[in-house]
């Protein structure tokens, strides 16, 4: 049976096909669906972990085990993983360990346009690189199958137009996986100096291997065609280029590090002109080139967003399109917004009205550095507000802290703000944090977390108590506040913000978009009481629209957070329907 | 065989994804190659959004680029606007009369273009126009809005109505199924009356 099926779905339809049975991930876009899709099955053992790189060490340790394991996790997840997984290539594995790592070309969502592909480079590791669904499938069973023929884990490479397309995939049934044995093997587990300096041998001989097995596998392929113009690529560019060449002859690699160069150079030397098309940095073109062979690559394709079809067309053929519009005026951009009811729009209005400055960090809550409450003034990575505030306070002393606040969402202050804080109790610094706790994973689409109470299957577990564990840590002055209470609010960040000694500001009010959220009904202006002083529009709430001499609500985006109702100082804003009771 | 590209666009929030979810199950249904593409994640939030669906002999690429749409189906009014150079010379515009205002506009920033619509139609012969929220309040629920434009696209494609029918009822919750082929019938007779 063939269904239409998202790559990451595939990605996950493949694991389960393998015979997976234990999957740890931490979300991120474009990564995320892979893991909530084999959170449905009820075979696999599956789980959100705190971060990235914990995911990896439980996988790891599910592999050294004896199962065959699976983690996914966006571009910039690799980066938290990274440590564990430069080692674990020495060690290699026992049942079979296979990393997605979903590159977001372009930045749809993401901080950076990084390319994962140096990091199978550097850590010695192979990668696969799917085109489409079916290749997602496919390619994952066979990466469990290298993984374990090479004693190598395996990483898989997506980018975000494979992971969230779709397109048709052939079903079959799960492999039924026999366990392997444990057996303590210190010597290939224990990385200590003397045992690593053997491994390193290993890896280097697995590599050779590893390219040999390249030359002959059928995840690298030969298209011939028109021998005047031939084309290397993988992946999505591979798609863009067959659309923009349908009449020239292809490499098309699967298997993308290490890069079989025999099969290159046969392929070099079968045509008279040859094209390198891959998406971000030249991998194969500079690794090509140095194999003496000549291509046409990145002098003329950009290093940076994504390609598509008129771009390959217009740089190596010349063919430019060009588009005569009969409208030329500037269609107003329309960027993502905080939702109506969103919790943080209260809490960064109170921080643009203070006019703080705000080391942000990573979530919805990045929303509140764009107009109209610019509120944020950083946005590195995930955790990076909290040692960020600390270093600032360090550059310029406390007048400047007394004007400095970190501002974190509970999933991230989970994943790597708890360290950070850590970092300002022990060296004593002073700053002020809020911790902006929406009850989920709200950015990549409500994933339960270590402080909502709930496991990836929705099944009830401990929950981290926030309070305590700033606590724990030697906060002493921890306040939890709800945001939507204005003034309190208000008041509670200019008191902490003047103690000499670090705080802690719980901001806490469920997501909007969270059935406990509970709004009902939406409210509307009462035109006789309104004087029209836009107090209101200072939220930025999307559903509250300045139409210059007078305010309206949109009552099909308004859901009654009631927010609004909070900052007009004439009580005109009632709720809808009850006017005139 | 023939291709068919169909741009779908609108604002995060609108349903699009299942929208462009319906029409691609329909086309392989009819034994087309089919690729769809989405965006999920941070744009979801309100902001605009696209879904390609992509049908034919053989699909290589996911991506409608410009002048490639033989229809594009836009779900908001300045969505329209902003994606029409995606539109093949001669291709179907279909436009639902709604206004959703983009931040720069509520804060007074920037005005909302006016008399879309019209000036559309003048220069795009194919442009059809429907107040879908109101046919979809009218059959018992404003969530059905998609389903409605759905219909509409129905009509101006060789796919089966048949197979759409079967598509909405694999893809929508049981208890919305009645509702949902209501919604489609007014969108499929809607051009043709
Ligand atoms: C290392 C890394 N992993 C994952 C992501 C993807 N990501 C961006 S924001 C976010 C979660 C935000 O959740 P939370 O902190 O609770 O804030 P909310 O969105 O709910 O406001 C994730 C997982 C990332 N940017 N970097």
């Amino acid at each position: 049976m063939k269904r239409l099926m998202l790559g990451n779905e595939a990605i996950a339809w493949g694991a389960y096909e393998a015979g997976v049975t234990v999957a740890s991930s931490y979300p991120g876009t474009p990564s995320t669906e892979i893991t909530e899709h084999l959170a449905g099955c009820d075979e696999i053992y599956s789980e959100w972990s705190p971060n990235e790189k914990v995911s990896m060490e439980v996988v790891i340790g599910a592999s050294i085990a004896g199962a065959r394991a699976i983690t996914a996790m966006k571009h910039v997840g690799l980066n938290v993983a990274a440590d564990p997984l430069f080692t674990v290539s020495y060690t290699g594995i026992n049942g079979g360990l296979v990393i997605v790592v979903a590159d977001d070309p372009g930045m749809h969502s993401s901080q950076n346009e990084q390319d994962s592909r140096h990091y199978a480079r550097a850590a010695k590791v192979p990668m696969l690189e799917p085109a489409d669904s079916q290749e997602c499938k496919d390619f994952i069973k066979m990466a469990f199958e290298i993984s374990e023929n090479f004693d190598t884990p395996v990483l898989i490479r997506l980018s975000t137009r494979v992971s969230h397309s779709l397109s048709s995939v052939e079903l079959a049934e799960r492999e039924d996986y026999k366990l392997k044995g444990y057996k303590k093997d210190f010597v290939k587990y224990v990385m200590m100096p003397a045992m690593a300096r053997k491994r390193h041998l290993i890896v280097e001989k697995r590599m050779r291997d590893l390219k040999e097995f390249g030359e002959n596998t059928e995840l690298n392929r030969i298209e011939w065609e028109n021998r005047s113009i031939g084309v290397i690529s993988s992946g999505i560019a591979y798609q863009y280029a067959r659309e923009a060449f349908p009449e020239a002859s292809f490499l098309k690699l699967g298997m993308i590090y290490p890069l079989p160069e025999k099969m290159i150079a046969d392929f070099a030397a079968g045509v008279d002109k040859l094209f390198v098309v891959e998406e971000l940095e030249p991998f194969f073109e500079e690794q090509i080139k140095a194999m003496g062979i000549e291509v046409i690559g990145k002098e003329r394709l950009p290093v940076t967003g994504e390609l598509n079809v008129s771009i390959i067309r217009e740089k190596l053929l010349g063919e430019k399109q060009s588009i005569d519009l009969p409208f030329e005026e500037k269609t107003p951009m329309r960027p993502p917004v905080m939702c109506p009811g969103c919790p943080h729009r209260a809490t960064f209005h109170v921080l643009s009205k203070l006019k703080l400055t705000v080391t942000g960090d990573i979530g919805c809550y990045t929303l509140g550095a764009l107009p109209p409450l610019e509120a944020v003034d950083t946005c590195i990575c995930m955790g990076a507000s909290i040692g960020m505030a600390h270093g600032m306070e360090k550059a310029r002393g406390a007048e400047f802290r007394k004007k400095t606040v970190a501002v974190i969402g509970d999933s991230t202050f989970i994943h790597s703000g708890i360290t950070g804080l850590i970092d300002v109790v022990y060296n004593k610094g002073n700053s002020m944090v809020i911790i902006l706790d929406n009850s989920i994973t709200g950015m990549t689409g409500h994933q339960d977390n270590p402080t909502t109470g709930f496991t990836i299957k929705g099944e009830p577990t401990v929950q981290v108590d926030l309070v305590k564990l700033c606590e724990a840590v030697g906060i002493r002055r921890v306040k939890v506040v709800d945001p939507f209470k204005l003034k309190e609010f208000e008041r509670t960040v200019k008191e902490e913000i003047e103690a000499d000694e670090p705080s802690v500001i719980i901001a806490r009010r469920p997501c909007a978009l969270l059935k406990k959220a509970s709004y009902g009904g939406t409210v509307t202006i009462d035109s006789d009481l309104c004087i029209n002083c836009k107090l209101c529009t200072a939220i930025a709430c999307p559903a509250i629209l300045d139409k210059g001499d007078h305010i309206e609500i949109d009552e099909s985006l308004c859901n009654g957070c009631l927010l609004c109702v909070e900052k007009c100082p004439r009580n005109a804003i009632v709720k809808a329907g009850v006017e005139n009771e | 065989m023939n291709k068919a590209n169909i741009l779908l666009a609108g604002v995060g929030g609108q349903g699009i994804i299942l929208a462009s979810r319906i029409i691609g199950n329909t086309a392989l249904m009819n034994s087309y190659d089919v690729k769809l593409s989405e965006v999920h994640g941070m744009a979801q939030r309100g902001g605009s959004v696209i879904s390609s669906v992509k049908m034919g002999e053989k699909v290589y690429s996911p991506i409608i680029e410009k002048q490639e749409a033989d229809i594009i189906l836009a779900f908001e009014k300045l969505e329209a606007l902003r994606w029409i150079e995606y539109l093949k010379p001669g291709g179907r515009m279909i436009i639902n009369d709604q206004e959703i205002m983009p931040v720069s506009v509520t804060t007074g920033k920037d005005s909302y273009p006016e008399d879309i619509i019209s000036r559309i139609k003048a220069h795009y012969d194919n442009t059809v126009c429907i107040d879908a929220l109101k046919i979809a309040r009218e059959c018992g629920n404003i969530k059905v809005l998609n389903t409605v434009l759905i219909g509409l696209t129905a009509s101006f494609m060789e796919l089966g109505k048949e197979d759409r029918l079967k598509s909405i009822r694999e893809l929508v919750p049981e208890r919305f199924v009645e509702i949902n082929i209501k919604a489609f019938e007014r969108g499929y007779n809607y051009a043709k009356s």
